[in-house]
């Protein structure tokens, strides 16, 4: 087995090897001429490169499609029309109606999106909260449990779609345990409500782990003497809970509420495999209605889409500043404790 | 015995009454036990019948399949029933064919004589059974392991590439002193607040402008520089002593040879760290493949995946089975490097 392993490593590290000593000539060559800030340059460069190429650049020319009109990607073949994508995305009569905008499937997405992330996020602080606070206990097989609700984690996306698609369908397992119990079955994908709630309750189920773990580390910084003075003072376990557990976890809670926050604006995958973004445009969220304009439907329009992504892209920016502050404080705050 | 459920049960102080909270605590763990696990495993377990019995309504726990008996003046094995007979008893009959309601039927024993039976009077004889032609017929198909074969070239030049080129900007960022360097840092940790679904139209373009469409190295380019990487890196090799350079430095080892015999090695716990976030990103990738890859040659297994289960006439036990393939290297990874990606979670906060 060792060997077998060994082999295998060999075949994917000797052409690395060989090309490290290739790549050592001409670097000494680069070394000889140009001293050590020239050897920081030719380091950084690829990755700034891939950098520069594949995020800076798009980055930039996003501004420059979104200003433009046409159906070809092409940039010679958009004709420019200024802020019009921005009107056209925020004309509303009236902003709490999506029928009456003029571009009413950005609202229906966009308001989806807003109270997707809205359940989506409370339920995953208060779910992974509670699953940090049990794990963090004193219990048997607790490396085990957390490897338990961390599990979901790494499934992909597509899985995660396809799995809970199986289970909801018609002849599905839920339908199964609610035959059991004496219920009706139930077309669970084909209805509104039932699929928003799908969508809200399977990305909780596949990501919760991962916040558990951020809580769970911070449950396991708290200075255990903080509780043991609490124990001789007799304070009663509820008190203990939001005088110290609480304000001590405060600032890991900050965090997993901002990366939630983060994370579900942009909520796609799982999403789309799982319902598509029906029935209707019931579960029809913002990365969709993007993918959609931008490549998939008939009414493709690269300019709106681009318009819509740095609307959203706003949004996502605002929020990692404010995750930027929080970890800086808390970096400030545990500082100042030491 | 009572020394299992002891340690099994055993509770926050000494004392031997049952606090609320433990009944809680193990409700949650239980309860999310079967709720994390569960799901899987039922993907699992339907991944191994056969197309008939994925229709059923109920649905049984376990994979069934019909026992089939080879009958004397038949070349095929044929399926077998449990009949009720018209004086209440039952007798095992072997199907030939059906006919609307009716189905003609042969007893195994004596196979000259050919019964008719309403098919409302007969029930599958079934045996705990696994279908796994499910795995066999698309491994042998083209498709699939064409699938397979993309997504295995995209992870691992993807991650090769990423250890390289994150590796080689974070020894630059951490060991030299230059002009700039901030600059670089803040450019990083900008490109951090810009997640693809933002880009995605722009970078589009991008990649069609550079002929990278529809060729998995368009999938591998976009997504190898990433920041979380660089820091990771970074960071770990702020922990590398300098005398160590310095003293290589002093017997003419060339700056790339400090890089790569020196900080490169030392820095493996955190490349370990970051080739396995590497592999389970990519592995798991969808958005931008799916944009990127339109023709079927190109799919990796999630695009493939998902247009499987988009077609019209969804054929779940082939879904199913390649769902579960999909999954083995993600489980995988699961069991024997948990601990490595837990820690590394707990420490930077990278997903």
């Amino acid at each position: 087995m060792s060997a077998i392993g060994k082999t295998l490593g060999s075949v994917v590290t000797l052409p690395l090897i060989w090309l490290a000593r290739a790549v050592d000539y001409p670097l000494r060559w680069w070394q000889r001429k140009t001293g050590q800030g020239g050897m920081a340059a030719a380091f950084l460069a690829p990755n700034l490169a891939i950098f520069g190429v594949f995020v800076l650049f798009p980055l930039a020319l996003n501004f420059v499609y979104s200003t433009t009109a046409g159906t070809n990607v092409l940039l010679s073949d958009r004709t420019f029309v200024g802020a019009d994508q921005y009107a056209r995305l925020l004309a509303c009569e009236d902003y709490t109606r999506a029928i009456t905008c003029r571009e009413d499937l950005f609202w229906r997405a966009a308001g989806n999106t807003f109270f997707f992330v809205i359940l989506q996020v409370t339920m995953m602080v208060v779910v992974s909260t509670i699953t940090a606070l049990i794990l963090n206990r004193n219990i048997a097989g607790r490396g085990f449990f957390r490897a338990v609700f961390f599990f979901p984690v790494l499934l992909s996306p597509v899985v995660v779609g396809l799995i809970w698609r199986w289970i909801l369908q018609r002849q599905g397992l839920l339908n199964l345990i609610m035959v059991n119990l004496g219920l009706d079955p139930e077309v669970w994908l084909n209805d509104r409500t039932y699929a928003f709630a799908a969508t809200i309750g399977v990305s909780v189920w596949a990501h919760m782990g991962f916040y558990t773990l951020i809580l769970l580390a911070g449950l396991q910084a708290i200075p255990r003497d903080l509780y043991e003075a609490a124990e001789m003072d007799g304070t009663p376990p509820g008190r203990v809970f939001w005088r110290i557990t609480l304000p001590l976890l405060g600032p890991n809670l900050a965090v997993v509420l901002v990366l939630s926050l983060i994370k579900g604006v942009q909520i796609f995958d799982e999403v789309y495999v799982l319902t598509g973004g029906g029935p209707g445009t019931s579960t029809l969220y913002l990365t969709q209605y993007i993918y959609e304009v931008g490549f998939a439907s008939i009414l493709r329009n690269p300019g709106l889409a681009a318009a819509a992504s740095i609307l959203m892209g706003l949004v996502l920016v605002v929020l990692t500043l404010v995750q930027l502050w929080l970890s800086r404080r808390s970096e400030g705050k545990g500082r100042r404790d030491a | 015995m009572s020394h299992v459920s002891q340690f099994l049960f055993r509770r926050r102080g000494h004392s031997n009454r049952w606090h609320w909270t433990d009944v809680v605590t193990w409700l949650w763990l239980i309860g999310g036990t079967i709720l994390m696990f569960g799901p899987a495993l039922w993907l699992v377990s339907s991944s191994f019948k056969g197309p008939a019995e994925l229709a059923e309504f109920p649905p049984t726990l376990l994979p069934y399949q019909q026992i089939t008996i080879a009958v004397d003046g038949y070349d095929d094995p044929l399926p077998l029933y449990t009949v009720q007979t018209e004086d209440g008893g039952t007798r095992r009959l072997a199907e030939i064919r059906r006919i609307g309601t009716n189905a003609q039927m042969v007893d195994p024993d004596a196979p000259d004589e050919r019964i008719d039976v309403n098919i409302a009077d007969r029930t599958p004889v079934r045996e705990i059974g696994l279908a796994t032609e499910n795995y066999i017929e698309p491994l042998l198909a083209n498709d699939f392991l064409r699938f397979l074969w993309n997504s295995v070239f995209v992870t691992t030049m993807a991650t090769i590439i990423t250890l390289l080129t994150n590796s080689m900007a974070a020894f630059a960022l951490s060991k030299y002193q230059f002009r700039g360097r901030d600059a670089v840092m803040l450019i990083i940790v900008a490109t951090l607040m810009v997640p693809l679904s933002v880009i995605l139209v722009p970078l589009y373009s991008v990649v069609n402008a550079t002929g990278l469409l529809n060729s998995l190295w368009g999938v591998i380019l976009p997504t190898v520089a990433t920041p979380t990487g660089v820091f990771l890196l970074r960071q770990y090799m702020l922990t590398i002593p300098d005398e160590l350079l310095e003293a290589a430095r002093m017997d003419h080892a060339s700056e790339w040879q400090i890089y790569w015999r020196i900080v490169l090695p030392l820095a493996a716990p955190a490349l370990a760290v970051l080739a396995i976030f590497s592999v389970v990103w990519r592995w798991n990738d969808f958005l931008w493949p799916l944009i990127v890859l339109s023709q079927r040659e190109t799919y990796t297994l999630q695009v493939g995946l998902n247009t499987y289960a988009g077609e019209l006439n969804v054929q779940w036990h082939y879904i199913l089975a390649m769902t579960v393939v999909t999954m083995i290297p993600v489980v995988l990874v699961f069991v024997f490097l948990q601990r490595f990606i837990t820690t590394g979670i707990a420490g930077a906060g990278i997903k």
